[in-house]
């Protein structure tokens, strides 16, 4: 199976310096038309889920918005503020551009077999591959990450600071949890090189055989590329614009383009490596057997992308956003150890079938221990959950017994929960006030509502 | 190596454009001093000074960055041992258990002593 890897990542690196030139030009192009479009598509998509119209001003159908928009950032007033640290704030938007680009060079838009011509030299359809593609891809999305680090850092201002820490906490938590679901898949295609591993999904896509893993990394991808339900670090509620408020101009809009190729790049790596990669749907291949040959793969590829951002847009048109501390705790208390534990289990399954053990039986006593696990903890929770109701009800029954200072410190302080508030003083009815006559000059015992003073 | 070159040739064209787009926007925009433009954006009020290096912030995030490093250390362990796995057969497959196994328990560690809380 290595071997073989090799041999077939001999046909990378062959190419002559022009195509090499002309098959990067189409990777970058490719990223760029692909944010151009969807950050249009994006904004008529969000507006029809919202009963609105959408940009329709610029160009047929408003697709040229995303162009109208990027000529206008050009011509914006560049400015540096005061407190910002003058070479990294200008460095900072490029350092988050470059990697963003640069995670296409090993995504496979084709088959890997010399299918295409190009000017007459007949060429594989990506633009080169490692024995470690995802490794690189992995390792562009971490230098993305220096980026807004040294954005938030270098402004000299405290909300991008803390929005800059935000999203840097955001995306390497989110790392982990990515970087643990690409191990089950490297262990079904024995290979981390990304054109392999599309080979090796002929059967069957990795989407079927690892779900779990698949389900992991699309809630990673979202994380990772801070989009809505885990926009935290632009949330404007609380931090104005996050790293990037001090930016204006085409440094601003350097973000937005990192962010949006990001978007396009992970759903590049979720085709690749789950969704068959540039393979033709299943029904296609049963009457078609030229699908998968020549140029059509690059149509397969672009359908998959464009219905990956569509689920990014759709998530954003739905669901609101989630709260720092309990996307925080998905990341590092549900994902990490739900893929941990479906790895372990996959590896388990496949070694056990690999040396042809008995299955039934030992999947029963895996599942019986597993389970006598599940139960004991249940009972440890209860116990402790009772013991700590026992301390929690003492300390309610202390604190009903002390009265409660409603200026306690003096300060007016609220009741806590058992605690009644001392009655108001109020005015009593009416009725049962008791009057005083005014003495007026006619002395007839007109009132006019004073009260007597005895409470007073 | 010849295979890595194109990486290069495609990060040249990506810090190409960026650095492009920043010079020229540098160029075509208007330049209009304003005193109050230059200072950080704070929704009005006069900016908070700043200490120099970006002074104190949560150790939260120290810890976060900790934590991300020991899981990331291990997940590069992982991939090697998933791209070999079947050769590696049962023996990796325990191999592997007792390493996660080790590295859990100092992921228990830090979950019940109230490292992986965010208020």
């Amino acid at each position: 199976m290595i071997t073989t890897a090799a041999e077939n990542l001999s046909l990378f690196g062959r190419d002559p310096w022009w195509l090499i030139v002309v098959k990067a030009v189409f990777c970058f192009a490719f990223a760029m038309l692909t944010v151009l479009f969807s950050i249009v598509w994006e904004r008529k998509v969000v507006a029809w889920m919202q009963l609105r119209i959408g940009p329709n001003r610029h160009g047929p159908w408003g697709m040229l918005q995303s162009l109208a928009d990027g000529v206008k950032l050009m011509l914006k007033e560049d400015v540096v503020v005061k407190g910002a640290d003058k070479v990294v704030y200008i460095l900072a938007p490029i350092v988050a551009a470059i990697p963003a680009f640069m995670a296409f060079a090993v995504i496979p838009f084709g088959p890997a077999d010399n299918e295409i011509s190009v000017f007459g030299t007949r060429t594989p359809m990506q633009l080169t591959d490692l024995p470690v593609g995802v490794l690189f891809i992995l390792a562009t999305a971490s230098v993305g990450i220096y980026g807004i680090v040294l954005a938030g850092w270098s402004s000299g201002s405290t909300y991008p600071l803390l929005g800059g820490l935000r999203s840097t906490a955001q995306m390497i938590s989110y790392e982990i949890a990515m970087g643990l679901s690409f191990a089950a898949v490297f262990l079904y295609s024995h290979s981390m090189s990304t054109s392999q591993i599309v080979a090796s999904q002929q059967d069957k896509w990795y989407v079927l055989l690892l779900p779990v893993s698949f389900i992991v990394y699309v809630v990673a991808m979202v994380g990772e590329t801070n989009r809505a339900p885990f926009d935290l670090p632009e949330a404007e509620g609380e931090l104005v614009g996050g790293f990037n408020t001090e930016y204006s101009s085409i440094k601003f809009a350097m973000f937005m383009l990192a962010e949006y190729v990001n978007m396009v790049t992970v759903s590049a790596v979720a085709t690749t490596l789950f969704l068959g990669g540039w393979r033709a749907p299943w029904p296609i291949t049963t009457f078609w057997d030229g699908a998968n040959h020549g140029w059509w793969p690059l149509l397969w590829f672009t359908v998959k992308i464009q219905l990956s951002l569509f689920f990014f847009i759709w998530l954003r048109g739905t669901l609101p956003r989630m709260r720092y501390d309990q996307f925080m705790k998905l990341g590092w208390k549900v994902l990490i150890p739900v893929s941990m534990v479906w790895l372990m289990l996959v590896a388990a399954v496949r070694a056990l079938r690999n040396d042809n053990y008995d299955f039934g039986r030992i999947a029963l006593y895996v599942g019986g221990a597993v389970l006598v696990v599940l139960l004991l903890s249940l009972v440890v929770d209860v116990f402790r959950d009772r013991g700590r109701k026992r301390a929690d009800a003492e300390a309610d029954a202390e604190a009903d017994r002390k009265p409660f200072d409603p200026m306690a410190g003096g300060y007016p302080v609220p009741p806590l929960p058992g605690q009644t508030l001392p009655p108001v003083p109020r005015r009593r009815p009416r009725g049962e006030r008791q009057l005083v006559p005014v003495n007026g000059e006619n002395g007839t015992g007109t009132t006019n509502g004073e009260e007597t003073g005895d409470d007073h | 190596m010849n295979a890595y070159a194109p990486i290069l040739v495609l990060g040249g064209l990506g810090a190409g454009f960026a650095i492009f787009s920043v010079i020229t926007a540098s160029l075509t925009g208007p330049k209009r001093y304003n005193r109050a433009k230059l200072e950080a954006y704070e929704c009005g009020i006069e900016p908070t000074p700043q200490p120099a290096g970006g002074g104190r912030f949560p150790i939260k995030y120290y810890l976060t960055a900790m934590l991300f490093i020991v899981f990331d250390i291990e997940i590069v362990f992982l991939y090697p041992w998933a791209v070999s796995f079947d050769a590696l057969g049962l023996f990796g497959l325990v191999e592997m258990l007792l390493f996660v196994l080790t590295v859990f328990v100092a992921y228990a560690y830090v979950w019940r002593r109230g490292g992986l809380e965010w208020d």
